[in-house]
């Protein structure tokens, strides 16, 4: 294998493991905490909101804005440290 | 000024804008109609994509559905948004670097073989057809509505200035005009949610108003009365819900990767000009989205408060103006089954004397509680906007489907660049007269298809071009069989379950429920349909050849973020 090659599979190794990363914290808010442990989170009280039900309306598409904005920054550093920025 | 004086104002100021775009940025090469010349900046291809995005049923439906569902309405609401993270993570940046106009160029190419790209063809034209005749209904509706002229005339008015600005301006028309369309439809949304957040808990924040206290001075938070209400009338608690885990886990799913198939949300992240902007435009699309998504749960539990509170139990004829004018287009019904005069509205089918669509909750929520005038006018162009901008991006994917996959890749490759320029004018001018004449005859699947055609993305586009990014050794043989397979399953259980095709018909879908797959309906089994995809074309491509070399090269060149050049169709 050429150093460009490996380069560019060490670059790809980085940024599975950061897709891996964000993608389980993007289960875990909606399917986890929004559906799958909904009933549970219920029982806990935040203001109006039961927590699963608030999860499932609002917390989950917060999160997932605040995803996109890690991994483009995530990202951004990762193309620097590679010279695959332009 | 009367509702309907401010309305014309509004909605002549809009349309204006539109057209003053459409006339500042034709289309003078191929390039420019199918991707904006390739060089609109991170922002202003978030904006264009939150419009193109947000369409008639986001806008108008998806709070009242929302408002008669309570949780179960959570799907939509994490499914349209969910499936932007896919969407950034998984496609946007990789197609950005492979530059290719559409889709099924991606397809095609990837997969080496014309018959991978007619298949994506195919499903491209099927879901953007589906999807498009029901914002044509929405544009009808608002007219209907607010300018009292009749649907046809809406709908044929909505078609003149879609076709103006599409078939001129072909992409960079129409993103600077979404551009303008996103900020009509947002300030249109939250000013009256602002409104009756403020008058019904005193937080001028919708989001923050929806978990406060009520402003009567009883200290009873907003959700807990609704709840209260819910299950006084005999309807399932508002914060639970009546559909079963799986369902609802099925659904989100199913949604939020047919999201991230739809062609008409991918082709935008094609019009910028490095790697890093895709991934950036999608950060601000999902945000700028975000803002009605978190509003319009918000919404729903207002409407309904309000709706409740207005109407049940309460005399007929003592009924404010709204009611009356909604009766007219029929969306709102009374029928005094008990002759007492009263409103009863419960969830006994047999006792309730109310039927309300649930699309008309966003559009008389401002009628409701009583806001000026200029604020139910602003709900109209803001429906308008958020219609026209989708059906527009709708479009410009069947015309680029027609003109560049199929005349241009298949039929006549030899066609000069003008040339291809008009055949795609031509295909958006017939799409929009298609679209409308759908619009003002709705078959009556319209409704039930779009929300299927997210199933019908899911099963196809997701798997196949996932694992054209990530799987280097994926094959056109397992891609296709993958398609073909998720799709046809995807189209078979939706003949079956929910048009009952093979059971005598539209009236056995009630009683085939219990013999769904898994227990899933079939806003949900594009999930099941989307792993079936996977697995076949995995499965097929361990007993195939592996893809030639060259391909090989590309998909490792795609990985790499740098010099992505500028999107060609050659």
């Amino acid at each position: 294998m050429s150093d460009k090659q490996k380069k560019a599979s060490a670059y790809w190794k980085e940024n599975l493991r950061y897709l891996f990363i964000l993608l389980t914290i993007w289960f875990a808010v909606s399917y986890g905490a929004g559906i799958l442990f909904k009933e549970a989170l219920d029982t806990i009280q935040v203001g109006g909101f039961k927590l699963g039900f608030w999860f499932a309306q609002q917390g989950s598409i917060y999160v997932f804005v605040i995803l996109i904005f890690v991994y483009v920054r995530l990202m951004n550093k990762l193309d620097k440290k590679y010279g695959y920025d332009e | 000024m009367s509702v309907q004086m401010w309305t014309y104002i509004l909605v002549g100021i809009t349309f204006s804008i539109y057209i003053g775009i459409a006339i500042w940025s034709r289309a003078g090469s191929t390039k420019e109609f199918y991707v904006a010349g390739g060089g609109v900046s991170p922002l202003a291809n978030g904006m264009a994509t939150a419009a193109d995005w947000m369409s008639a049923a986001s806008f108008i439906s998806m709070a009242g559905i929302i408002a008669f569902a309570g949780y179960d309405g959570s799907v939509y609401l994490m499914g349209w948004t969910g499936g932007y993270v896919l969407l950034a993570l998984l496609l946007a940046p990789y197609l950005r670097k492979f530059g290719k106009f559409t889709v099924p160029d991606f397809i095609g190419d990837r997969y080496y073989s014309k018959t991978a790209r007619l298949v994506a063809v195919l499903c491209a034209l099927l879901v953007s057809f589906t999807y498009v005749a029901g914002q044509m209904q929405g544009v009808g509706l608002v007219f209907s509505r607010f300018l009292e002229v009749d649907m046809t005339t809406g709908v044929i008015i909505g078609m003149i200035i879609v076709l103006f600005y599409a078939v001129l301006g072909g992409m960079k028309g129409i993103t600077y005009t979404q551009v303008a369309q996103y900020c009509v439809l947002i300030f249109a949304f939250m000013v009256p949610a602002i409104f009756i957040s403020f008058q019904m808990t005193g937080n001028p924040i919708p989001q923050l108003g929806m978990g406060s206290t009520l402003n009567d001075g009883s200290g009873v938070f907003l959700l807990e009365k609704l709840d209260g209400l819910s299950t006084e009338l005999g309807f399932d608690a508002y914060t639970s819900g009546s559909k079963s885990m799986i369902d609802v886990f099925a659904i989100t799913l199913a949604l939020m990767v047919g999201t991230a198939g739809l062609p008409h949300v991918i082709v935008r992240f094609f019009t910028v000009k490095k790697v890093k902007d895709a991934r950036k435009s999608a950060g601000w699309a999902l945000l700028l989205i975000a803002i009605l998504y978190t509003t319009a749960p918000a919404v729903s539990v207002f409407a309904r408060t309000n709706m409740i509170d207005t109407v049940n139990n309460k005399p007929y004829a003592e009924m404010p103006e709204w009611f009356s004018k909604w009766e007219i287009t029929g969306l709102i019904s009374f029928e005094d089954k008990n002759g007492d005069g009263l409103i009863q509205y419960v969830a006994d089918k047999n006792i309730n004397e109310l039927k309300v669509n649930r699309d008309i909750m966003v559009l008389a929520n401002p009628e409701i509680a009583n806001l000026p005038a200029w604020v139910i006018a602003l709900v109209a162009a803001g429906g308008l906007a958020a219609a026209l901008s989708t059906a527009a991006g709708l479009l410009l994917v069947i015309s680029s489907s027609v003109s560049h996959d199929l005349v241009k890749k298949v039929f006549k490759p030899d066609i000069s660049d003008l040339g291809e320029l008009w055949v795609a004018r031509g295909a958006a001018t017939v799409a929009v007269i298609i679209a409308g004449y759908f619009g003002i005859n709705p078959p009556g699947f319209v409704a039930a298809v779009v929300a299927l055609a997210f199933g019908l993305a899911a099963a196809s586009f997701f798997p196949a071009i996932v694992l054209g990014i990530f799987y280097k050794k994926m094959n056109k043989e397992g891609a296709i069989a993958g398609m073909v397979v998720g799709i046809s399953l995807m189209i078979f259980y939706m003949l079956k379950f929910k048009f009952g095709l093979f059971d005598g018909g539209k009236s056995a879908v009630e009683g085939l429920k219990s013999d769904w797959w898994f227990g899933i309906s079939p806003e949900g089994f594009g999930s099941v349909a989307m792993l079936l995809n996977f697995m076949v074309s995995i499965v097929i491509m361990r007993f195939t050849p592996e893809p030639p070399i060259k391909v090989q090269k590309i998909v490792e060149d795609i990985r790499i973020p740098s010099g992505a050049g500028e999107a060609t169709g050659h």
